[in-house]
């Protein structure tokens, strides 16, 4: 009896099993879809945006602090998001070497550089730029000129109390050796494409981007909000990359970042859809 | 004599919950291909809404589930679709496609949640 019944529920559930797996499982379609990010700032109390300047140290090669007032400036008129201030920049280099007291500004000046960071070639500080800066730390110590309420709110009273765009931009050399696993591509006796992985040494060299973005409310001179980030490049020691490009590609990877603080931004992806 | 009338009873459970579960996931299956229909054409609201009404008429319906959270990552609705995933990841765990969607959502998610400064 017991095994009747036992029989009776196991086939009873094999019908429920495939009347189940029958209505399931009716394929699936791909498709786009962009998810919308929330800006990370309420920008609504402002009508313009102020790209003040950067602390750069001395780069040869790039006027970073220019640079990334331009890009950043062209940037913000294409989102249209607010108006952007096309006026001068602040003098900020000179207000942070102020700032960070005048002796020790002038021994900063006067002292060698400290230890390079990575092969980054010593470089003399023109008029007007930070002397010393190689590294994150050497900009630390003039950090606190954001924290100047009052220089802010100066500043943000003569363009109509905007929201001002500041912070520091480090853009330095790089060098780096070792082991690099690459993708090989070889042809067996049969003709066919085979792939190995090969690891060589190498010696590359690139650039370090360490941007900090630092966004004031140009009514109160209070910080609202900043943000760092760390991108770098290498390439193989041979290969010649301008390093104005260099900036623009790594400048290129933390755009949307920068620009989804103050709009809201759109990611495109695609997901599948069950039936 | 009493286990004769348990399979009976067993039986005519079945029989007749059967057909009313049959009918339940009959019409969810519906909702969900309408609402897959509306979704290709951007009307992403009434697809919601289509999906949750399946999740309803079914719960455990989990194509219906990853859809809703699909459409909730469109919307921007992200922690209504953290859950739907979590839901449609527990209903059908070996489900590749379910589960590469939700990967998909968390590394977006993360990079969302960093940004906000909170625990993704």
């Amino acid at each position: 009896m017991i095994e009747r019944l036992r029989k009776t529920v196991v086939s009873l559930s094999l019908v429920a099993g495939a009347l189940a797996s029958g209505c399931g499982g009716g394929g699936y379609v791909e498709i786009p879809i962009q998810t919308p990010i929330a800006p990370k700032l309420d920008i609504s109390p402002f009508q313009r945006v102020y790209v003040a300047g950067f602390l750069a140290g001395a780069n040869d090669d790039v006027d970073a602090n220019m640079e990334t007032v331009r890009l950043l400036r062209s940037q913000l008129r294409n989102k249209n998001v607010l108006r952007v201030v096309d006026a001068d920049t602040v003098p900020l280099a000179e207000r942070a070497l102020e700032e960070a007291g005048a002796p020790e500004a002038a021994s900063a000046a006067a002292a060698p550089p400290p230890a390079p960071a990575e092969n980054a070639p010593v470089t003399e500080a023109p008029d007007g730029q930070l002397p010393a800066v190689q590294q994150e730390s050497d900009l630390d110590r003039y950090a606190k000129v954001f924290d100047d309420k009052e220089y802010w709110k100066q500043i943000g009273d003569e363009h109509e109390q905007a929201l001002i765009v500041t912070g520091s931009v480090l853009f330095v050399p790089h060098a780096r050796s070792g082991f690099v696993q690459r993708e090989q591509e070889t042809y067996d006796s049969f003709g066919r494409r085979v792939v190995v992985p090969t690891r060589s040494y190498m010696e590359r060299k690139g650039y370090i981007l360490r941007p900090t973005f630092v966004f004031i409310d140009g009514r109160t001179g209070e910080q609202l909000y900043s943000e760092s980030f760390r991108e770098e490049i290498l390439y193989n020691s041979n290969q010649q990359t301008p390093a104005l490009s260099s900036y623009f590609e790594l400048m290129d990877r933390l755009l949307p970042t920068f620009l989804n603080t103050l709009s809201a931004q759109k990611i495109r992806g695609n997901r599948v859809l069950l039936k | 004599m009493p286990a004769r009338l348990l399979t009976l009873a067993l039986a005519v459970l079945i029989a007749t919950a059967g057909p009313a579960w049959a009918q339940q996931r009959g019409q969810a299956k519906e909702q969900v291909e309408f609402g897959v229909q509306v979704a290709q054409r951007g009307l992403w609201r009434e697809a919601i809404y289509r999906w949750e009404r399946a999740t309803q008429l079914d719960p455990t319906y989990a194509a219906a589930f990853n859809n809703l959270a699909v459409a909730y990552e469109q919307e921007g609705q992200l922690d209504k679709a953290r859950a739907a995933y979590e839901k449609a990841v527990a209903l059908e765990p070996n489900n590749s496609l379910i589960k590469q969607n939700f990967d998909l959502f968390k590394e977006l998610n993360d990079r969302a949640a960093q940004k906000d400064g909170r625990q993704p």
